[in-house]
């Protein structure tokens, strides 16, 4: 099972001025289960990348193989794919409409065609897993505070039990309570759902401190593929398209450069203290 | 006497049902009081729903408090004679950069306000020129506003509000939708607005290491300032901005950790190279 993106370029407003490569010569594999975080600064073509994914824009040339399957081919079901690959945009809680929250989540699964109980079952079942308060179930989804509008709306992509779950920016906007709250919920449901998920981020140490695979975008091509401690590594290459390393990161290259024997390839700070510690420990030792 | 003068002011978001009946009361702004001076670079925190933005309203009149008195540079903010003269004074900035830009140019983007208030138009044009500059936008006079990234956009949409000739601007989490270098870029150029023009600024975000800068912190819970102070003092006291949902910036958390485990940094570190320079002199 995996998704396999072949020399993918697509090209927005096409002989018009303002033509604009967003994606070029694309490659890339993702097994099931990863966890990916995709960044890139705006305009870099994460957003266009992700919504090639689920078929919501389709390639000017190259192929794209969903367990594989062309999803190119005619008879290929577009509209399974769409449940498969579900999409959570950016500030995804201006497309709830329903007048309850339980309605609202309800709508997927009910479009899907299952019968009442089986999308009722589904709709308690996801609106648990995002951690969303009983009480809010049977209200307007307008009277929720910005995180839990958050979680409803990523409750309604849920139902349609997709295998690959993407987040466009899932936690913009939100204080840092929230955005912890999201992203451990994401993270919890990866682990324990088995759910592949892409993860588009402006945050480094978001990033950081969740995926296993760092993909780095920049001018519609992929400049840096790797686990994030890698990838952290050209922090100069990365800042030279906008980017930047994780706090963290740099305070381990400026502590190494003033002689202390500390990892660069640190990324988060529970690693970077054990690093500190056991360079203060080294010293003491040493002496 | 104060720029910002604010005595327990009161707003509440009043829901009512069809028949107009009264369905239920949220006190955003709960007897909020804040003295700010001219020239200060006041940063507000505070978790979503907390009251910034029905704040941050208030100060340009959007909203009118429901009791409590405001000032704005000497004028009474409950005198509606006094709206347009505080709006020309308090600029705002948003969140959204595609919500804020309406003409095709960038520079007539920028003249909208002034043209809007009268101003003849050598004047206009003194103002495009100064405002692109001090956003270091000049470069993209002529271009069009929708080619440019997220932290230009909004560079954009300061230089607008500073074609206004504002004393003080207010940035409602307008970094909230920007990439890193998007965020440096617009924190710079307001901290530069600020330095060099001794504007006026309120900074709103959710971005605790943008708040590192600024002379002082509010912090905002269920619609009261529950602290007050520089952010050094702010920071100190990771519990209790826990428990309002913040959170502290990650240097300062790092420094915390270290001394619990038994690295004896001094309290309150706020940047890197603080927490660089202590552990060079601890090692």
């Amino acid at each position: 099972m995996s998704i396999i993106l072949d020399k993918v370029s697509y090209v927005y407003g096409r002989k018009t001025a303002y033509e604009k490569q967003a994606l070029r010569n694309i490659s890339l594999k993702i097994e099931d289960g990863e966890f990916i975080g995709l960044i890139g600064h705006t305009g870099s073509g994460k957003s266009t990348l992700i919504q090639h994914l689920n078929g919501l824009l389709q390639a000017d040339s190259g192929g794209i193989y969903y367990n594989g399957r062309d999803i190119y081919e005619t008879d290929y079901d577009k509209k399974e794919l769409r449940s498969k690959v579900g999409l959570v945009f950016q500030y995804p809680e201006h497309q709830l409409f329903e007048t309850t929250v339980f309605e609202d989540v309800c709508f997927g699964p009910r479009n899907l065609g299952l019968s009442k109980k089986e999308t009722e079952l589904r709709a308690f079942g996801v609106l648990r897993s995002v951690g969303l308060p009983e009480e809010c179930w049977y209200q307007s989804p307008f009277t929720l505070s910005g995180g839990q509008k958050r979680r409803a709306a990523i409750a309604g992509v849920l139902a349609m039990k997709p295998e690959v779950l993407i987040l466009d920016e899932p936690t913009a906007g939100l204080d840092p309570k929230g955005r912890d709250e999201i992203l451990e919920q994401v993270a919890s449901m990866h682990r324990e759902l088995h759910m592949t998920v892409i993860l588009v981020s402006h945050s480094m140490e978001d990033v950081a401190r969740y995926v296993n695979r760092l993909i780095v975008m920049n001018q519609g091509s992929i400049l840096l593929d790797g686990r994030p401690g890698e990838v952290f590594q050209y922090y100069r290459e990365l800042e030279a398209v906008g980017l930047a390393a994780p706090q963290v990161t740099y305070l381990m290259h400026e502590l190494q450069q003033r002689g202390i024997p500390v990892d660069t390839g640190v990324t988060t700070l529970e690693e970077a203290k054990e690093s500190i510690l056991q360079a203060f420990s080294g010293r003491t030792r040493s002496r | 006497m104060n720029f910002i003068e604010a005595r327990k002011l009161v707003y509440e978001y009043i829901r009512r049902d069809e028949e107009e009946n009264v369905e239920g009361i949220t006190t955003a702004l709960d007897n909020v009081s804040l003295s700010i001076k001219q020239g200060e670079f006041v940063a507000v925190l505070g978790h979503n729903g907390s009251g910034k933005s029905t704040l941050a309203k208030h100060l340009n009149v959007l909203l009118q408090a429901g009791e409590g008195t405001l000032w704005i540079d000497g004028k009474d903010a409950g005198d509606k004679e006094n709206v347009w003269e505080i709006r020309k004074n308090t600029g705002m900035v948003f969140q959204n950069p595609d919500n804020q830009i309406i003409a095709g140019v960038v520079e007539e983007d920028v003249a909208f306000g002034p043209e809007n208030i009268g101003v003849p138009t050598d004047e206009i044009w003194k103002r495009v020129e100064r405002s692109l500059e001090s956003v270091g936008m000049t470069a993209y006079r002529e271009h069009s506003p929708n080619r440019l990234s997220g932290g230009q956009k909004q560079r954009v949409a300061i230089a607008g509000v500073m074609a206004m000739e504002p004393k003080c601007i207010v940035m409602d989490e307008s970094t909230a939708m920007l990439d890193p270098n998007g965020r440096n870029e617009v924190l710079e150029a307001v901290m530069g607005l600020n330095q060099e023009k001794h504007i006026t600024v309120i900074w709103i975000t959710h971005y605790m290491e943008e708040v590192v800068q600024a002379d002082r912190v509010y912090v905002m819970d269920k619609g009261k300032v529950v602290m007050e102070g520089t952010p050094r003092e702010i920071f100190s006291q990771a519990d209790i901005l826990k428990a309002c949902r913040l959170d502290v910036p990650q240097v300062t958390l790092l420094a915390h950790e270290l001394r619990k485990a038994g690295i004896k940094v001094p309290e309150g570190i706020l940047t890197r190279q603080e927490l660089v320079e202590a552990l060079c002199q601890l090692y």
